[in-house]
């Protein structure tokens, strides 16, 4: 099936953040407490590569599999819902060690209570949803 | 028989990875994603799963054609087999521990964490189900599960759409988002966690 795809890539993505303890409390307060490169290894080489591949995405009007040319939205520039948003999720990211890949995969390693940490996001998500038009962006 | 050449794979990818493995690894990912014409980033499955339940009838932001992410919950559904398979399969040789420094493991200490043999485990013992039964715990767990889900979808993405794909792009707002994650982070663990972990 075509869509089995996206779930070996899931697989890769899991794989990789549990082996590189990505997905561990303590490598997160280790990273916020500046006491290890570990973790700013993994996202700073990740970005400077990450650079290169969509540069030349680019450059080259590379195209993706279905033919058409691969294309990368631009983000809104308003700075507000970045700083604010950003600092709410970094509360959270700080607090339970995980951000929203991480708690996929620690599900999947036996912490069933992650069920719960779901439900609680997509709550977040959904009170976000609901106050949208009255937050500043 | 298992060839012994498939052991020593196993044993090789067993080991813990070091960031200039997983960093790459990780742009091989976002790589594929973006040749199957998609974008790289977990968050927007929680706004998904609202949507599939039926939230759009309350909120216009769920109201959107919702099946064409189907793709982006399979791969958090592969990350979850990715977890079991990696803890079980996978586990490193001196077990379920996160190597972290010697300076982080005396500040856990001066923080209230205690670890029997010096070593510290992969994940805290507070995620856990009975850890829902104390204050704390239901903290970090629901708390902290509506703040990430709440600030992701303000922010309009998570660690992997702003700091990864967003970066990548040079997009300015991903660096203010990504300013904003490092500025939550930091206060949570400089002046709220001595007061929730004492």
């Amino acid at each position: 099936m075509r869509m089995s795809r996206y779930i070996l890539v899931g697989i890769l993505f899991g794989m990789t953040l549990y082996k590189a303890e990505a997905v561990s409390w303590f490598r997160i307060y280790e990273m916020f407490k500046f006491q290890s490169f570990h973790m700013y290894g993994i996202i700073l080489s990740a970005i400077v590569l990450g650079i290169l591949v969509v540069q030349t995405i680019k450059r080259r009007h590379m195209h993706a599999v279905d033919g058409q040319e691969i294309k990368i939205n631009d983000k809104d520039k308003h700075w507000p819902r970045y700083i604010i948003g950003g600092f709410i999720f970094g509360l959270g990211w700080a607090l339970a060690g995980v951000c929203p890949g991480p708690m996929f995969i620690l599900m999947g390693s036996g912490y069933t209570v992650f069920i719960v940490f779901l439900l609680a996001a997509m709550t977040g998500t959904f009170v976000y949803g609901a106050l949208r038009s009255k937050l500043p962006h | 028989m298992v060839p012994d050449f498939l052991i020593q794979i196993k044993d090789f990818i067993s080991q813990p990875w070091p960031w200039y493995v997983a960093g790459p690894m990780i742009v091989v990912i976002m790589s594929i994603l973006l040749f199957f014409g998609k974008e790289f980033g977990l968050s927007a499955n929680f706004r998904t799963m609202c949507a599939a339940d039926g939230a759009g009838d309350m909120a216009d932001f769920f109201r959107f054609d919702w099946q064409s992410q189907g793709w982006n919950l399979l791969v958090a559904l592969g990350a979850v087999f990715g977890g079991y398979l990696a803890a079980n399969y996978f586990a490193s040789p001196d077990g379920n521990v996160a190597h972290v420094s010697e300076a982080t493991v005396n500040s856990l200490h001066s923080l209230g964490f205690n670890f029997e043999d010096g070593k510290v485990p992969l994940v805290p013992e507070f995620y856990d189900w009975n850890a829902l039964f104390t204050w704390r715990g239901l903290l970090i767990i629901v708390g902290g599960g509506f703040l990430v889900g709440f600030g992701a979808r303000y922010a309009g993405g998570c660690t992997s759409g702003h700091a990864i794909s967003g970066m990548s792009a040079l997009q300015l707002g991903s660096l203010y988002a990504v300013i904003g994650f490092f500025a939550g982070g930091l206060f949570m663990t400089y002046v709220l966690f001595p007061l929730i972990f004492h």
